[in-house]
């Protein structure tokens, strides 16, 4: 176990170290969201998820614009290939802003316009186990996201439908693209929403993988309702400047910024050069 | 002429679609007695999902389903399915091609009784917007159950707009429909009429009513007006004096629109019967809103008259 948990650890400061190459200099890139999963990203493509064939399970970024932490986990898993990280945004590179499954193989439904992520993720849910299929699907919102009233609709309909096989994320990184989350716009009381919207509800720290991997057997093992995982983040982890800064939800890094992330990562991945 | 209903046709089409392919999945948000998907319900009740008084997550539920491999169908009032659901057709289901049905009922005017609210003058502008969006509409009963059958088989996005009223019998073949060819209800030598949904019937009584004056009109209708059958209106409006688009819509974004873009190389002159720029309202029939939107047969003689 410990040695499972040190590999997933490592791993997810891997998938950040992607992130930041992916976003390089002088582009802006969403860093701040991005790292916030890394974790989340880690454990569910390094251990949880089922990642190839028709019995895969499914995963849908909702906060779509976090799509370069996702783009570094499929290329973690050999679905797609990292020559394509340094055409991210670029015309013609499969690489798009927001996920999209035309273009990139691995990606199961387009999602970034924001609040649409759980009613595909409701439908995929409800299509596989009508064909008994034994796949999980995984929907990853952003706290600020749940403004979106979508978000609630899709909520009720998969307690309506006894979406056991569906896991909702909520990255609970309290900040949102202009202000933090209380300062924005009413969200707060997530939990007691979620549970009186027919959820399963499990808080956990959403940087530590051992809570993490504790979660989501405890989703797996949850039947009858559809499970939230609430985790508690910080944007921007593990870079120290970017750390809990509304100013990199979407922003580009100086030279300076660049090799200073690069050169954090790389020590604490004890490959520094 | 016999007549059958749209939604009847379709609701009994839907369930043997259901009968015939086990991925066909069905979803409603509370007018199911209206749109007539019941049926289905009753008899898939597992393949029928009753997503409440919630159209948006009704439409991306139903891109979800077709990411699972399902066929779905999704069903409201067409000024709610294209219209509310918007934003859901374009990003969940439109950016991905996705194969999800989205069936409006009770199109135009044709729910005359609950006014503009209920009442869609915009939803083929909003459609036919979307990239990849094939927008089926038919002119009756026989052509709706087509159509929705062929709809199954698109591998792709499509909207299907239908009446909530009994139409007159008019499309020709109903066996070998064919959405992406005219159909030519009419031939005639002076003026071209081209039509959608419910205005065949009014534009083959103004040809009448123009053959006794004397000016020879073509019918056709579209049973698709995305893709637009453009070589094929060209061709048909080759040689005559004008050509009138009719259409129970707005003027804007519609038949009308994407025709005269069609035939802006072609040398005729074109006209235009539609609602200008104007909602709904209630009224106690159908009929009599057509008449005071000017989308009657007197009206499109008045059209071609002043083309003329």
């Amino acid at each position: 176990m410990q040695e499972k948990i040190a590999r997933l650890a490592r791993l997810a400061d891997r998938l950040r170290l992607d992130v930041v190459e992916m976003i390089g200099v002088g582009k802006v890139g969403h860093l701040g969201g991005s790292c916030s999963l890394a974790e989340i990203t880690a454990v569910l493509y390094g251990e949880v998820m089922c990642t190839q064939g028709e019995q895969r399970d499914r995963f849908l970024l909702s906060k779509g614009h976090a799509a370069p932490i996702q783009y570094a986990a499929l290329a973690e898993c050999g679905i797609i290939d990292r020559s394509l990280f340094a055409g991210l945004k670029t015309l013609g590179n499969p690489l798009q802003g927001h996920p999209d499954r035309r273009k990139l193989a691995g990606i199961e439904g387009n999602t970034g316009s924001l609040g649409q992520g759980v009613s595909m993720a409701c439908g995929m849910a409800a299509g596989l186990r009508l064909d008994g299929s034994p796949a999980r699907v995984y929907a990853v919102v952003g706290d600020g996201e749940l403004a979106e009233g979508q978000l609630w609709e899709a909520f009720m309909s998969a307690a309506r439908y006894r979406l056991d096989n569906l896991c909702v994320i909520v990255d609970r990184n309290h900040l949102q693209a202009t202000a933090p989350t209380a300062e924005l716009f009413s969200i707060e009381n997530i939990s007691a929403k979620f549970a009186a919207f027919g959820f399963h509800v499990i808080e956990t720290d959403g940087h530590n993988v051992e809570s993490l991997l504790a979660a989501f057997a405890e989703a797996a093992a949850t039947k009858g309702k559809p499970t939230v995982v609430i985790a508690e983040t910080v944007k921007g982890k593990g870079i120290p400047f970017a750390e809990n800064q509304v100013g990199f939800h979407n922003s580009a890094l100086t030279a300076e910024q660049y090799e200073q992330a690069v050169a954090v990562l790389r020590e604490r991945l004890g490959d520094a050069q | 002429v016999t007549k059958h209903n749209q939604r009847a046709e379709y609701g009994k089409t839907l369930l043997e679609l259901g009968r015939e392919n086990q991925n066909v999945v069905v979803l409603e948000a509370d007018l199911g007695k209206s749109t007539m998907t019941h049926a289905f319900g009753q008899e898939f009740p597992e393949r029928y999902f009753q997503m409440g008084i919630a159209e948006a997550n009704m439409t991306g539920f139903a891109a979800g389903l077709a990411l699972a491999g399902k066929v779905p169908f999704t069903n409201s009032f067409a000024v709610f399915a294209a219209g509310r659901s918007y934003d859901q057709i374009r990003q969940s289901i439109g950016t991905a091609e996705l194969p999800v049905k989205i069936v409006g009922s009770s199109a135009g005017l044709s729910d005359y009784g609950d006014g503009a609210t209920h009442q869609s003058i915009d939803d083929l502008a909003l459609m036919c917007a979307i990239p990849g969006m094939v927008v089926l509409t038919p002119c009756d009963g026989l052509e709706a159950a087509a159509a929705a059958r062929a709809a199954a088989k698109i591998d792709g996005p499509v909207y299907l707009r239908l009446s909530r009223n009994d139409l007159p019998d008019l499309y020709p073949d109903p066996e070998n429909y064919d959405p992406y060819h005219p159909a030519v209800l009419k031939d005639g030598e002076d003026v071209l009429l081209v039509t959608c949904g419910i205005m065949a019937g009014a534009a083959l009584e103004a040809a009448e009513s123009l053959a006794a004056e004397g000016i020879s009109a073509a019918v056709a209708h579209l049973p698709a007006i995305k893709p637009f059958p453009a070589e094929e209106i060209c061709a048909l409006a080759e040689g005559k004096k004008a050509v009138v688009f009719c259409e129970e819509h707005s003027v804007f974004g519609g038949l009308g629109s994407i025709g005269a873009v069609a035939l802006a190389q072609v040398p005729v002159k074109v006209g235009f019967v539609a609602v200008k720029d104007s909602f709904g309202q209630s009224a106690s029939s159908h009929e009599e809103l057509l008449r005071f939107y000017h989308l009657d047969a007197d009206n499109i003689c008045a059209e071609v008259r002043s083309l003329l």
